[in-house]
């Protein structure tokens, strides 16, 4: 067994109204110095080490993501 | 014969009761079909209505494309079968890879729920041809997800292939690029919008009467394909 994380992404182009609404709320809850806030989503799975990389990458871009709005990362970590 | 068109119901779908109801004015037979359903009862066409598809979990019609019925919608209309998606059913065939883009948060966040201006751009796809060139309709929007994001390129491609069916007209609801309300396939069979033309067909229960068009005009698609 492994864990692997991928990260998704908005694409930068995409507009994301969620991390405006967070980079904004930071000055009124008395944090400054945040100028931007871009947020997505993580996915932490446990995979058999029969599952190689290109599975891995089809997971991330057929399901996980939507490749016309967002880009992702896959990671293998040590456990 | 009589036309048959078949209504996915998804659970957490919520607009497949007057889906089937707006098939029904249009003198066509609602086939009920379940997402667990591996052929599609020889319907003549297919709404893919709205709601929350399996709970919009991860992404809106995320989930929903890998249903077996939805398998079968693919192919048929890969092979030209009418297919109209409302709301969720929008998201699920963009998701699907039948029609381009993605439909993403609403600009302000905002969940938008209100009648709405539409103009009819595109007269010529199987859900449209009862509608005059240029056609304003008032018909009710609900989503939180409604934004349609494409690339420039496929924009300009949707553009310049008249693909782009209806946009909003008297204020943009949701951010939707180049207010974008629904688009179509490039053979016209395919159309998907987020605005609710089921939940106008009556002005009794509705704003006006303005989204029965869509039904009847699949009506005289399906007939003239009998004929």
């Amino acid at each position: 067994m492994a864990k692997v994380v991928v990260d998704v992404m908005p694409k930068p182009e995409i507009l994301d109204p969620q991390g405006q609404a967070v980079a904004r709320a930071l000055p009124r809850l008395g944090f400054d110095g945040v100028s931007d806030v871009r947020q997505g989503k993580h996915f932490e799975l446990e995979v058999d080490d029969s599952v190689d990389d290109d599975t891995l990458a089809k997971i991330a871009e057929g399901f996980l993501s939507n490749p016309v709005i967002e880009d992702f990362v896959v990671r293998r970590v040590a456990e | 014969m009589t036309a048959r068109i078949g209504v996915i119901t998804f659970p957490g779908t919520l607009d497949d009761i007057d889906a089937a109801r707006a098939v029904k004015y249009a003198d066509i037979e609602a086939v009920s079909l379940w997402h667990g359903d591996h052929d599609l009862k020889g319907v003549d066409a297919v709404v893919v209505p709205g709601g929350f598809s399996y709970g919009d979990y991860l992404r809106a019609g995320a989930i929903a494309r890998f249903a077996p019925v939805m398998a079968k919608v693919v192919d048929a209309a890969r092979g030209g079968m009418p297919v109209l998606g409302i709301c969720n059913g929008f998201q699920i065939l963009c998701e699907a890879g039948l029609l381009p883009g993605a439909l993403v948060r609403n600009h302000k966040l905002h969940f938008v729920c209100r009648d709405q201006w539409l103009r009819v751009e595109n007269t010529s796809t199987a859900w449209t041809t009862r509608y005059e060139p240029g056609a304003e309709i008032l018909v009710p929007v609900k989503n939180g997800e409604g934004a349609y994001m494409a690339d420039e390129a496929t924009l300009d491609a949707l553009e310049g292939d008249g693909r782009v069916v209806f946009r909003y007209v008297g204020g943009n609801p949701n951010g939707s690029r180049r207010d974008i309300a629904g688009i179509s396939s490039r053979d016209g069979r395919i159309v998907g919008l987020m605005p609710h033309p089921e939940h106008a067909i009556d002005a009794l229960t509705g704003p006006s009467d303005d989204g029965l068009g869509m039904f009847l005009s699949a009506l005289d698609a399906l007939q003239g394909a009998a004929a």
